[in-house]
């Protein structure tokens, strides 16, 4: 039989080396061009939404693509996370030194992300089924509209908190962190210069990759892939199914709480109203285009979709026209490896006879017996 | 003391009374068989062994402990592996990564020691992989190791399972159908593969086939289970010859 099975080795190997190097390469571009000033500022604006959404796209394959659950609400724990930590950031941070602000507001995005994490995902995660789109998708909306009647503020007299602006009063000279539906406005950026900024974003994405990959790559990854492709047989073999979907679940609102935290941090403004469903899908197709369970991918697909809306800007009529043909084509790209696939898999059944059996084994012996009860007749 | 004892096991489904009465008694060292025609309650009992189903009467006790009723997980740990009548494997990992992942509850490291790839997580991989090539051995197929599941020929498949559950270290190793469709030449290889396990790794198993001369050749007890019942019970011999277990098989077409 040829050798079709490739070395599953190499391959966790190759991934790794092409992940960490299209991430760098992709930084060191953008180092230079920085530094030659050929960056238009549209451009430096696209640089930290990029490893954002490279950062949610990645964290969101680890649910979708390895663990194989859907989720429709990744964008709630990116708000989660991103209002959290600027609520911190404007408030406790605001006398610290900067490095140890944005690691702060940083730890304290992810921390609230993944306690959303955990209030969504321990209630559902414990039953199998299709529970967790349905749920998810509800949180989103549900976190989004909180948010936007939520008043939050401090002055002398401590942490005032209402649901309605009626109630809600500062002393004067004392500004509130949360303003009901008014988006958060002027948020400081991480660095005045935009390399700076960028380079934190493109750590935090080292970061997520390392995280995933090395996840992947152990027994933990093992028990989560296990449950993807079979549930039964991976409790047959002792795996605690709760334990390693909330695992995956939980890790990847964390990352998603550290991407808001970055985007908004880049952006200066917080829009509540802008985290819904639409933004989970566009991260879910980045998902998909990327290739369920390709981490590489992720990166590419996000960055193409990311960059891609704004070049057609110019294109103005024929934007959605290019970007829907675009997708066609990035998607035929990405599925031609599976076709491959596809067909070496069925040559390998044909030739390999009986690949396929029937479900259900074999039919009761009745021949055996039959011999028996003749012998005894004859006796 | 029995490693396996199992007493006046049943469940219903509904109405149907799928299993009932169901008495078993295991030895180490030995190999048991569980035949009966289509639809008797063979896998149904494996369900309830392996903590699948939760019974509705009786008990379990494997190696002096109560396991009536507990979760898979809880029975995995405590020793009983099992393999399935459609093969269930991980069809889009490795065959090494199959093996490997039967380990899950034998060779353990917590999840941060996989992320951040220290000593212990390195040493820990070196002792699964090392394990999990010599059992890839055991049954011919450590070549493949790298091959994705799904690429195996089907004996192989079948053969891949055996080893995963292997790797749980188990005391009662469970065969639902190893035989099922594969060609003579492969059955009686299995045939001395499975002899083989039963030796070199001392442990009790319970199979489940319909291809009686590979039952009767290998199995030193068999138990017949008729609707749920169980109808005979004895060495090969005993119970090849009874009426009531030929009656069974040969149903109601009584020429
Ligand atoms: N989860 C279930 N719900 C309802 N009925 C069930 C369930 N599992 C099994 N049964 C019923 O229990 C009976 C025994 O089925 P089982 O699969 O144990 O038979 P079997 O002896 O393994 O047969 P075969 O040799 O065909 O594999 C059947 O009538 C089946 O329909
Ligand atoms: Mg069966």
């Amino acid at each position: 039989m040829a050798k079709k099975g490739g070395n599953n080795r190499k391959k966790s190997t190759r991934t790794y080396i092409f992940s960490f190097a299209l991430i760098l390469v992709f930084w060191a571009v953008v180092e230079i061009l920085g530094h030659m000033n050929m960056l238009s500022s549209k451009m430096l604006g696209l640089l930290i939404p990029i490893c954002a959404y490279a950062i949610m796209a990645v964290s969101l394959n680890l649910v979708v693509g390895f663990l194989g659950e859907l989720s429709l609400g990744h964008a709630a724990f990116m708000l989660a996370g991103a209002t959290a930590g600027v609520v911190f950031y404007n408030s406790a941070g605001l006398n610290m030194p900067q490095v140890l602000r944005v690691i702060i507001t940083l730890v304290i995005g992810a921390a609230a992300a993944g306690l959303f994490g955990v209030i969504v995902g321990v209630p559902v995660l414990r039953f199998s089924g299709d529970y967790l789109a349905i749920v998810t998708l509800a949180f989103c909306q549900i976190l989004k509209n909180v948010l936007s009647t939520t008043y939050l503020g401090v002055d002398s007299a401590g942490i005032h908190l209402a649901f309605d602006q009626g109630s809600f009063r500062l002393e004067p000279g004392a500004k509130p962190l949360i303003k009901g539906a008014q988006p958060i406005s002027g948020i400081n950026k991480i660095s005045p210069d935009m390399m700076v900024s960028f380079t934190v974003g493109i750590v935090l994405l080292i970061l997520t990759v390392a995280f995933v990959l090395n996840l992947m790559n152990s027994r933990a990854g093992r028990a989560i892939t296990a449950i993807r492709d079979d549930e039964i047989a991976a409790k047959s073999i002792g795996i605690n199914l709760t334990r390693y979907k909330l695992m995956a679940f939980i890790s990847s609102a964390v990352f998603a709480g550290l991407a808001g935290v970055i985007y908004v941090l880049n952006l200066s403004t917080l829009d509540f109203k802008k985290y819904d469903y639409n933004l989970s899908i566009n991260v879910l197709v980045m998902v998909v285009l990327g290739g369920m369970g390709n981490v590489p991918g992720s990166i590419i697909a996000a960055a193409l979709l990311t960059f891609l809306p704004e070049l057609l800007r110019n294109f103005s009529q024929y934007r959605m026209f290019i970007y829907s043909i675009v997708l066609i084509v990035i998607m035929l790209f990405n599925q031609a490896p599976a076709f491959v696939q596809l067909r070496q898999r069925l040559t390998a059944k044909i030739r390999g006879k009986n690949a396929q059996e029937p479900e259900g084994g074999e039919k009761a012996d009745t021949e055996f017996f039959e011999a028996k009860k003749q012998g005894k007749e004859d006796e | 003391m029995a490693l396996l004892e199992v007493t006046n096991l049943g469940i219903s489904f509904g109405g149907l009374q799928a299993v009932s009465g169901f008495e078993l008694e295991i030895e180490s060292g030995h190999l048991y068989g569980l035949i009966g025609p289509n639809g008797a309650g063979k896998t149904t009992a494996f369900n309830m062994l392996t903590g699948m189903y939760v019974p509705s009467q009786g008990n379990i006790v494997l190696d002096g402990v109560d396991i009536t009723g507990k979760s898979p997980e809880f029975i995995s740990k405590a020793g009983i592996a099992r393999t399935f009548q459609n093969i269930r494997l991980f069809k889009g990992m490795s065959v090494l990564d199959n093996v490997k992942v039967g380990m899950h509850n034998r060779v353990t490291y917590s999840m941060w020691h996989g992320i951040f790839r220290d000593g212990v997580f390195r040493d820990r991989e070196r002792q699964m992989d090392k394990k999990a090539m010599d059992l890839l051995d055991v049954f011919g197929i450590a070549d493949k190791a790298d091959y994705v599941a799904s690429q195996l020929p089907y004996g192989e498949q079948r053969k891949l399972e055996i080893c995963r559950a292997l790797a749980s270290d188990p005391k009662l190793l469970l065969l639902d159908e190893p035989a099922a469709g594969m060609n003579p030449n492969e059955t009686l290889e299995l045939r001395e593969t499975v002899r083989k396990v039963r030796d070199d790794f001392n442990i009790a198993i319970l199979l489940i086939e319909h291809d009686m001369k590979f039952v009767m050749g290998i199995c030193e007890e068999i138990t017949v289970l008729e609707y749920g019942k169980i109808i005979a019970h004895g060495d090969p011999e005993s119970v090849s010859n009874d009426p009531r277990v030929i009656a069974a098989y040969l149903g109601g077409d009584d020429d």
